[in-house]
């Protein structure tokens, strides 16, 4: 009789994901809801949240250590063992600074491992589960900076980028099935990862805004989605730049 | 360093932002980026929410639910939800908030700093009759729970208080129980101040809100008086949010003489003409701008002021008529000004604006000293009819006339924080 949707989502407090945890509640709906991240503490002001915003919905919270092989199979394992999982959203992220990574390979390190290494192995974890059960969406965040490296966040572009091509090989592996990949490039956004960006005068999409690009593009399915749309054509002039003009860029 | 501006654009200037999201940290963060000033969204014309080339903690972060008790309608929050989100989560529960302002797109914050009123003032009071407990950090880290029957001192300095006594970080609302969102509405026609006084009273027994729009180049004081009641006729379809974004900024105010005169008259005749009762949703009937999103740019670059005052009932009739006199003979003015009658209750806070009286609030496109000689009419017709001007809306009024205005000044300042201060606490009290 449990026929509520099943949601899972890594990296909980990231503020992107919020707001899509917030959506996915929205409306009278009754959603079961996994809030997975590094330390309980900080997700269950966002649990409360969503449970005065959806008494009838079931919010959990779950810790989870993130940068190990074996933590990562077990929460994916412990989560599917309670019922078969309909979405999983992969979300959390750092932007590194570029110079630190340069100057500390364990800074390095370290970004391209919380960017590209850890949601792949979360993704790959909930891979196997939905596989057998042949039903189920998977969703990346990746980054408009996994497009083309550029010297200002190659380490945390090229971790988006290992992103992007793993994505591309799920949706190859299980096309013509019942399981989806969504693979989400978000551009600059108002979220605490920018914060510092926005002094400088940056200018930053609005959250919510990209949340509900996000939810539709899952709901749809859809295997690559820009979120603001814009973001689509700007990248393929990127990525299509002859070297010689796009390394006169300063970006 | 940031511009930014209040809801009137009368500025643009720098602004150190800090945005507060995990109340745990409030205290450490106000303690050493100060002096500053809370800033929720915004939605204050003038400079009560700004710090110009100083700090401004914004509080949008703090937006988070935290319990809602469905037996007693009570909900805490963080002070930077917004009232809308509010609304749209709690009323498919069936609770509503008892107070709201003509917009919906402000804080939980800001509607206790401000002490904001809605229509149903007569009823309901202002939206500080309804916090049950206001938690307040200050700057030099001290944490104060205050409510109504709780270190009522603090609560009462901090509702209408203009963020002047601490950050509010979380509060805790009573919300009423309604049947659905829909409001039985009237619109009423009237030829003049008689009229409008008339209706105002014959209307206070029996309807829950009163508002009225005012053609403020009529004489006369002619208008459109609108009442309602909430109304349960079961489930409809509920209206689509359609957004509308004002595109750009115009050169100059699309708001002038020239368009002013004809617009009012063909709205007053063509309202006229469809009066009578409807069913319509709250959010229309209550927010009418909320879907044109930054209309505030329609007055051009130099912004708008917006006056506000409330005149004592007794002397009401006679003042808002020699103020239509003065706008009219200024030519100044616009479409949107606004009538109404206040109840006949005090509100909580020291400095809240709602006294009994008559309110009357007027845009005005800025046109330098020709528009600021207006206001200096306008002053002197409230000074001597013993009534005051809304701070929320302000950013030229004299001191003289703001102390006038609010004889509980000397003991609010005893709670002001020293760590805080914002262009409107220098321009009228001095820090
Ligand atoms: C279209 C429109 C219609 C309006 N109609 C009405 C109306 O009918 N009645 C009415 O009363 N007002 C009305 N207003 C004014 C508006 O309701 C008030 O100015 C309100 O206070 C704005 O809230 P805000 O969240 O945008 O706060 P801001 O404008 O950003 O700040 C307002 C004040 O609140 C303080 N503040 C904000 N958050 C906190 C906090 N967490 N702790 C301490 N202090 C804080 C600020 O320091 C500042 O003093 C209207 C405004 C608009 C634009
Ligand atoms: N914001 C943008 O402009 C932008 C643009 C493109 C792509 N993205 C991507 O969008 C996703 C969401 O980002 P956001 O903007 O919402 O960021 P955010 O609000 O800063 O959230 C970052 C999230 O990542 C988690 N996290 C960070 N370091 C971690 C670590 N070492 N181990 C485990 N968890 C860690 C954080 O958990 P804690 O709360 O525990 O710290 C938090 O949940 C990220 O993948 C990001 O790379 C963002």
């Amino acid at each position: 009789m449990q026929n509520k949707q099943k949601i899972v989502i890594i990296g909980a407090t990231s503020a992107m994901a919020e707001q899509c945890a917030r959506l996915w509640v929205q409306g009278g709906k009754a959603v079961e809801l996994v809030l997975v991240g590094r330390n309980a503490g900080r997700i269950e002001p966002i649990a409360s949240d969503l449970r005065v915003r959806s008494p009838q919905s079931d919010i959990q919270v779950l810790e989870s250590e993130f940068l190990q092989a074996a933590a990562i199979q077990a929460t994916a394992d412990s989560i599917a063992a309670a019922g078969p999982v309909d979405v999983v959203l992969i979300a959390h992220g750092s932007l590194p600074e570029q110079a630190d990574c340069q100057n500390d390979l364990a800074a390095c390190h370290g970004a391209l491992v919380v960017n590209g290494v850890s949601p792949v192995l979360f993704a790959e974890a909930f891979a196997q589960h939905m596989s057998k059960a042949g039903n189920g969406t998977l969703v990346l965040i990746g980054s408009v900076a996994g497009d083309r490296g550029r010297k200002s966040n190659y380490v945390y572009g090229s971790a988006k980028g290992l992103v992007t091509r793993y994505a591309q090989g799920l949706q190859h592996r299980f096309a013509g099935t019942g399981v989806k990949v969504v693979l989400v490039k978000p551009g600059p956004t108002d979220t605490p990862m920018t914060a510092h960006l926005k002094s400088g005068g940056a200018k930053l999409a609005d959250v919510a805004d990209v949340a509900q690009q996000i939810v539709d593009a899952v709901g749809r399915g859809q295997a690559v989605a820009y979120v603001p749309g814009k973001w689509r054509v700007i990248m393929m002039v990127i990525r299509h730049l002859p070297t010689f003009v796009f390394n006169k860029l300063n970006i | 360093m940031r511009t930014l501006s209040s809801w009137g654009r009368l500025s643009a200037l720098p602004h150190q932002v800090v945005g507060l999201a995990d109340p745990g940290q409030v205290a450490d963060i106000i303690g050493v980026q100060k002096p500053g000033v809370a800033f929720g969204n915004g939605r204050s014309y003038g400079d009560v929410c700004l710090n110009p080339n100083g700090v401004l903690w914004h509080t949008a972060g703090l937006d988070h639910f935290i319990q809602f008790d469905a037996h007693t309608g009570r909900l805490v929050c963080g002070a930077g939800a917004l009232l809308r989100d509010i609304q749209r989560v709690m009323v498919p529960q069936g609770w509503i908030l008892p107070v709201t302002p003509g917009t919906q797109l402000i804080t939980v914050g800001g509607a206790i700093a401000n002490d904001v009123h809605g229509k149903n003032h007569h009823v309901l009071g202002s939206f500080g009759d309804h916090v049950q407990r206001i938690r307040l950090i200050r700057t030099d880290g001290q944490m104060i729970e205050c409510g109504p029957q709780q270190q009522a001192g603090w609560f009462a300095a901090t509702v209408g208080g203009m963020g002047l006594t601490g950050v509010i970080v979380e509060a805790e609302i009573q919300l009423r129980k309604i049947a659905g969102p829909w409001l039985e509405t009237e619109t009423l026609p009237y030829e003049n101040l008689d009229d409008f006084f008339k209706l105002a009273d014959d209307s206070e027994a029996g309807w829950e809100h009163t508002v009225s729009w005012i053609d403020c180049l009529s004489n006369k004081g002619r208008g459109l008086f609108m009442r309602a009641n909430p109304t349960d006729i079961g489930t409809r379809p509920e209206p689509k949010g359609r957004k509308l974004t004002m595109p750009l900024v115009p050169p100059v105010s699309l708001v002038n003489p020239l368009s002013l005169k004809p617009f009012n008259t063909l709205y007053y005749n063509l309202k006229k003409s469809q009066t009578g009762s409807t069913i319509s949703h709250y959010e229309g009937f209550s927010y009418p701008l909320d879907n044109i999103l930054e209309w505030n740019r329609m007055y051009g670059p130099k912004g708008f002021f917006q006056y506000q005052s409330v005149i004592p009932r007794e002397v009401g009739l006679a003042a808002v008529q020699a103020t239509l006199g003065e706008i009219a003979k200024s030519g100044q003015g616009s479409f949107l000004a606004v009538l109404k009658t206040f109840g006949d209750r005090q509100p909580v806070g020291m400095m809240s604006f709602p006294q009994p009286g008559v309110t009357l609030a007027l845009d005005f496109p800025n046109n330098g000293a020709k528009t600021l000689k207006l206001f200096e009419r306008m002053d002197a017709i409230v000074r001597e009819a013993g009534g005051r001007i809304y701070p929320a809306k302000d950013a030229r009024m004299p001191r003289e006339l703001f102390e006038q205005g609010y004889p509980r000044l000397n003991d609010f300042l005893t709670f002001r924080d020293p760590g805080i201060s914002s262009g409107l606490s220098r321009r009228l009290m001095g820090s």
